[in-house]
């Protein structure tokens, strides 16, 4: 294990050696195998996604073979769907939107948040009660038949959808950050910025935000899950874009024939499933990692 | 009298945040490309002329900006939440008829999940390091994950295609046996399938939050004080831990309630269960504006009053907070 001290006059050699905190983070998530096994299952999602289409180029709508063609029947491994398409090529396809909307979806969420939440915890006063007020009405939405009603009345594209998702999934981030900035406003070294005149701005982007990442991180990490799930969820009740295959479009186009045909349903939702698994493994790993009191053990 | 000064505010907060929601509505119905009173007419350009005219006319749509916002104030403060062009309905009467099928799905589905994650959630927490934790942790996980959608269609595949012991979709059977005990099984029947897959989702989150709620009762020294008397553990653990332990459980539920409510829209399509979300979906389906924003409106007033009775119970049940 390689350590770097961060004492440079070598003070103190006998001192414990101190790991910058990224470093230290990564020792404890890299021992927790749950976590890991996350890690590498995303990664090997990701890959398959991206480099799928470019090693097989082939189109996820065109039609192969005789419709619901059951697995291994044929030269299609996953089977076909009620069209005669090929389930495996809509998997392989149909991750990218889910993705590419999840993850955007998730990091919109959070730019919106932490600048809500930042903003009430550390001006406080009226601000803090205007921003609480936003965050209370945002909350008080029913988000996926806000995220429906957005996709209706605007047309269905990915960009509508992402912005739909962060719309709606904010709030929570905005809690989080504020009470995260209220905390960390009263210690010691933010008053020590601030009584060298460093400005708002600095303060909160500098000072008090690189200290509030950790449970923003996770906070983000979940968020992303929780998109992932929402794009699905839309995509299954036909919001989607029409013109990306997804997920959760081929379960909603093929749950008509579930009775005879459970294949073109079943797989694209282990697809899902996993993804927003390995998304939970890795968020819990980041919170045990993070926590100061479980890096004794 | 403090209470019901407080109670005074949180009503006057209610009204204001359910204007907000409405005020949303009427910009959304603005903002959408087109022409304002095809939105409000809802569909993909099949309305007439006379329509049409007759919407501006009834909206005051060819009047200013806010003579428009006070207008549809007006008729919402009315009890008219529009017409529905497509189902022919006002969209109240249509929300009215589909209310108590949702009520029953989310509510039988919220109690099981909390007594049942409640329960889970004490077991695991009493011995945190043992396999059936660590399974009951898996589970949880694994609930969370899985897509609310893609469950329901799972069990429909086990328990109506491969194991047919429930009917596949709707509330009731086509041919009906007289009599309301019939009746009343022949529901429950088609109750069981989608209620479980709304509540496997919600019993991972019950089951997590009761059993970290617990664990941080059983450290208080008040337990210590009762095992130290020489309580029993049953009587420790259900008579003094879990009265505390399940605040938290009580107030999620409370908030989770009105979103459960709007959420139920993905297992009522996968079942075809003729409730609110089914009309959501329906009326997305055709565009049927007035509708989806009816829906949206009546959402957020059962999440806004469903909160305030969470707040309630909370007072009731823990008094420490009754002067707040």
């Amino acid at each position: 294990m390689t350590t770097v001290n961060l004492n440079p006059a070598g003070l103190e050699p006998a001192a414990a050696e101190i790991c910058p905190p990224g470093r230290e983070a990564w020792r404890m998530f890299r021992r927790n195998i749950a976590a890991v096994a996350g890690l590498v299952m995303l990664c090997t999602i990701v890959l398959v996604c991206v480099l799928g289409p470019v090693v097989f180029p082939v189109d996820p709508f065109e039609i192969v073979w005789a419709p619901l063609t059951p697995p291994g029947e044929s030269e299609y491994l996953f089977g076909t769907d009620y069209l005669g398409r090929d389930v495996l090529a809509g998997i392989v396809y149909g991750g990218k939107a889910t993705l590419v909307v999840g993850i955007t979806a998730a990091l919109l969420s959070v730019v919106i948040g932490v600048t809500i939440g930042a903003l009430a915890g550390y001006h406080g006063g009226w601000v803090d009660s205007l921003m609480m007020r936003i965050t209370e009405f945002f909350q008080v939405l029913p988000a996926l038949l806000l995220a429906m009603a957005l996709i209706t009345l605007f047309s269905p594209t990915l960009t509508t959808i992402t912005v739909a998702i962060g719309i709606v999934s904010w709030p929570a981030v905005a809690r989080l950050a504020r009470a995260e900035f209220l905390r960390i406003k009263q210690l010691e070294f933010v008053r020590a910025a601030r009584a060298i005149s460093a400005s708002d701005a600095r303060i909160i982007l500098r000072v008090i935000l690189p200290n509030a990442l950790p449970p923003l991180i996770v906070m983000a990490a979940l968020n992303t899950g929780t998109a992932i799930l929402f794009e699905a969820g839309l995509s299954f009740l036909g919001l989607g874009d029409p013109s990306q295959m997804s997920w959760g479009m081929m379960i909603g186009s093929n749950r008509d024939y579930i009775l005879s045909a459970w294949w073109p349903v079943t797989l694209p939702g282990i697809a899902i499933f996993l993804t927003v698994l390995s998304i939970s493994l890795i968020g819990d790993g980041l919170n045990d990692a993070f926590n100061p009191k479980l890096r004794e053990r | 009298m403090a209470l019901l000064v407080s109670l005074g505010h949180r009503l006057l907060h209610v009204v204001g945040l359910l204007l907000a929601v409405l005020i949303l509505n009427f910009a959304l119905i603005h903002l959408a490309p087109g022409d304002p009173a095809e939105v409000i007419a809802g569909t993909m350009g099949g309305v007439t002329e006379e329509v049409l005219a007759e919407i501006r006319r009834a909206y005051g749509l060819d009047q200013p900006f806010h003579v428009q916002l006070l207008t549809y104030l007006g008729r919402i403060a009315q009890g008219d939440l529009g017409y529905s062009y497509y189902f022919n309905l006002p969209v109240v009467q249509l929300i009215a008829e589909r209310v108590l099928p949702t009520l029953l799905l989310v509510l039988s589905a919220l109690i099981l999940s909390v007594v049942l994650g409640t329960f889970l959630g004490v077991l695991t927490a009493r011995k945190p390091e043992s396999g059936f934790s660590h399974l009951i942790t898996l589970f949880s996980l694994a609930g969370n994950s899985a897509p609310v959608f893609w469950t329901g269609i799972v069990l429909l595949i086990l328990f109506a295609s491969v194991w047919p012991i429930f009917p596949v979709t709707g509330m009731q059977s086509a041919i009906r046996e007289p009599g309301f005990l019939a009746a009343a099984l022949d529901i429950l029947h088609h109750l069981v399938l989608p209620m479980l897959t709304l509540a496997i989702i919600y019993l991972a989150q019950y089951s997590r939050l009761s059993r970290a709620s617990m664990l941080d009762v059983l450290g208080s020294d008040y337990i210590r004080t009762a095992r130290a008397k020489g309580l029993s553990e049953r009587k420790v653990i259900f008579k003094h831990a879990l009265r505390n332990a399940v605040l938290p459980v009580i107030t999620m539920a409370g908030l989770q309630f009105g979103n459960m409510f709007a959420g139920a829209v993905l297992v009522e399509t996968v079942f075809n269960w003729p409730g609110m979300g089914r009309l959501a979906f329906e009326s997305i389906l055709r565009r049927d504006s007035p509708t989806i924003l009816g829906i949206l409106f009546f959402s957020a007033l059962i999440v806004v009053i469903a909160n305030l009775l969470t707040d309630l119970a909370y007072r009731l049940v823990d008094p420490r907070i009754k002067l707040k």
